[in-house]
């Protein structure tokens, strides 16, 4: 079901931990595994677990639990940005006012043509370079302004 | 200037240096040189220890409890493997000092860790990275290989036959993981819900064995501290806040960013370094140690010091060092919403009264927030917090309420107003 190319990265995570404890490898498994299929379906979480030989149940806690996997399908690009006090304090409100203005969906949302989901996330521990949000869960994009969100947002394909 | 002369700063130095994070920068300048010694003067555990007790280096990821104590408490003739965990799931708002050490000083932490590992007799140590700082987990898993390279890790390190290998583990977006028996929870591929203690992860930590939690911040001054002694280190603080500490600040100054500063240091000084609250506007209110920690009125803060016992005897804690600045332009009201949310939005559920006390308390606010806010509901909101107190699991639950008792005790006039007029006093 997942390609050789994510196999092999799901190979190089199981790696690090004790070969006992291959359920270690689960968060970075089910991340790959997310990468490669744009969401986390049913099929995918039990493959994976199937993968690592551990009990679906305990990949699908895994799964529900952390925020940054999707249990459905979101547009081909995820923009979370983060609220939390600190980047609000620096203009977040601003930019997210700007971001759903733009894009006509508000937080939750992902548009019509399935180009954009937006997100509101949490504290991502780069605070003091806020406004700022998360590009498909792996790049940070920082110092937002609305001209530099026009920018960005033109770029996602 | 080197780690060979003992400078002010600890983590961050290696940003003076036009290529901070690579293994030629940290070489050039005293980095792994106390790995070497250690491994070729086979240097007892205990002396290592005492070191670190010396130097009154208190832990860097927000309960500042005495590391060389925290080492003390590893089991030594355990017939088992043993572990060594980095601590950077890095999320507490306002805090992001950990992500800066990754990016421009990732070997100072290699080493920190490696020789963490040496002392506490582990087999292998990992280190756990907040999801949303994707880019960072790739580039120190970049430096791991760098270091193994160059015979820092790995098997036979430096040709002492003693073997250690780190890793890193990404997490994917769940603050509790933070609080250390979620993070090993979450290492062993399960949902990040805390472990009651005792036991406690020195006897029963990651997959049941001896384990040492440290913060990033933490291990990467070990290197430190033993190249110039633990006297320097203590010497760069104060008593019993030993050394310097990366002070994270942000919202309304006009440079928010990290400022690695002796323990000590008075707020003031902090707060013009980053260029002081923004023009035609004054200084409200500060959140010293990140959003769990008590906020405190411009002018308490501005009469304290930097460092773990000033901002406790001052009614708030020093935290993760990370300042969150307010100025005049802030409804408190609005602030304290956003707050509640998050730790409603991220309490793990495992107990009744932080999952259900924390809705509580963001429902509450939310509503005085909107205008439909009740008289009462300022003692409710006490009421409630006093209930979620010291009858949970993990202090999330705690760190939930330290925001509301504080901003209700000293901004309750904002509050009230809302109640009574829907609408903001600012
Ligand atoms: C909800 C919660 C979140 C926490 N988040 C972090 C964190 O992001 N980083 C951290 O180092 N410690 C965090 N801690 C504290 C850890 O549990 C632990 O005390 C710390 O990592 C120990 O390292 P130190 O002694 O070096 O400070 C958190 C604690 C709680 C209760
Ligand atoms: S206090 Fe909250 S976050 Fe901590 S274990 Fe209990 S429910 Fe989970
Ligand atoms: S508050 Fe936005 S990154 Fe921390």
């Amino acid at each position: 079901m997942l390609s050789a190319e994510s196999l092999a990265q799901i190979d190089k995570e199981l790696a690090k931990y004790p070969p006992d404890q291959k359920q270690s490898a689960v968060m970075g498994a089910l991340r790959i595994a997310q990468n490669e299929m744009g969401w986390l379906s049913r099929d995918s979480i039990e493959f994976v677990a199937h993968y690592l030989a551990m009990p679906a149940i305990a990949a699908y806690e895994v799964a529900t639990f952390y925020n940054m996997y999707d249990l459905a399908p979101v547009g081909r690009n995820k923009v979370t940005l983060c609220t939390n006090l600190p980047c609000q304090l620096q203009g977040a409100d601003k930019i997210a006012e700007h971001l759903q203005g733009r894009l006509g969906i508000g937080f939750g949302e992902t548009t019509a043509d399935g180009r954009y989901t937006l997100k509101e996330g949490e504290c991502m521990g780069a605070c003091g370079h806020g406004p700022l949000c998360l590009h498909n869960n792996h790049e940070m994009h920082d110092h937002l302004t609305p001209e530099s969100v026009d920018k960005l947002l033109d770029e996602m394909k | 200037m080197s780690l060979n002369t003992p400078d002010t700063q600890v983590c961050l130095w290696t940003l003076r240096h036009s290529e901070p994070a690579s293994l030629a920068t940290y070489t050039a300048n005293g980095g792994y040189e106390a790995l070497k010694k250690i491994l070729a003067e086979k240097t007892p555990a205990e002396d290592i220890i005492a070191q670190v007790k010396t130097s009154a280096l208190r832990g860097r990821g927000g309960a500042g409890f005495p590391t060389g104590l925290k080492w003390s408490f590893m089991p030594r003739n355990f017939p088992g493997d043993k572990y060594v965990v980095c601590n950077t799931d890095e999320g507490e708002p306002g805090t992001f000092k950990d992500r800066d050490i990754l990016r421009f000083n990732p070997h100072q932490l290699i080493e920190g860790m490696v020789i963490a590992g040496y002392t506490l007799g582990a087999v292998a140590g990992y280190n756990y990275i907040h999801g949303e700082i994707f880019e960072q987990y790739q580039s120190w898993e970049r430096a791991l290989e760098e270091a193994r390279a160059a015979g820092f890790l790995g098997k036979n390190i430096l040709g002492s036959g003693w073997d250690f290998d780190l890793h890193a583990h990404h997490g994917y977006g769940a603050y509790v993981c933070g609080e250390e028996t979620a993070l090993l929870e979450s290492i062993e591929g399960k949902k990040g819900q805390p472990r009651f203690k005792p036991p406690f992860p020195a006897s029963y930590g990651l997959y049941g064995k001896p384990t040492t939690i440290n913060n990033t911040e933490t291990l990467a001054s070990i290197p430190w501290i033993l190249r110039h002694g633990g006297q320097a280190f203590l010497e760069l603080g104060k008593p019993n806040n030993g050394g310097s500490k990366i002070f994270s600040i942000s919202g309304h100054v006009n440079k928010p960013g990290n400022y690695e500063i002796p323990l000590g240091t008075p707020f003031a000084d902090l707060l013009e370094m980053a260029g002081g609250v923004r023009a035609g506007h004054t200084l409200k209110a500060v959140i010293p140690g990140g959003s769990s920690a008590p906020v405190l009125p411009a002018d308490v803060m501005m009469a304290c010091t930097l460092d773990f016992d000033s901002i406790s005897k001052a009614g708030s804690m020093l935290g993760s060092g990370a300042v969150i600045v307010m100025d005049d332009s802030v409804c408190m009201v609005k602030a304290l919403q956003r707050l509640s949310y998050f730790y409603f939005e991220e309490s793990c559920g495992q107990c009744t009264p932080c999952r259900e006390g924390t809705g509580w308390l963001y429902r509450i606010v939310h509503r005085i927030e909107q205008g439909q806010g009740r008289p009462e509901d300022l003692d409710e909101l006490l009421r409630i917090g006093k209930n979620i107190g010291g009858n949970t699991i993990c202090a999330l639950g705690e760190a939930a309420v330290g925001p509301v008792a504080s901003f209700v005790k000293h901004f309750r006039k904002e509050f009230e107003y809302h109640i009574k007029h829907k609408k903001c006093l600012v």
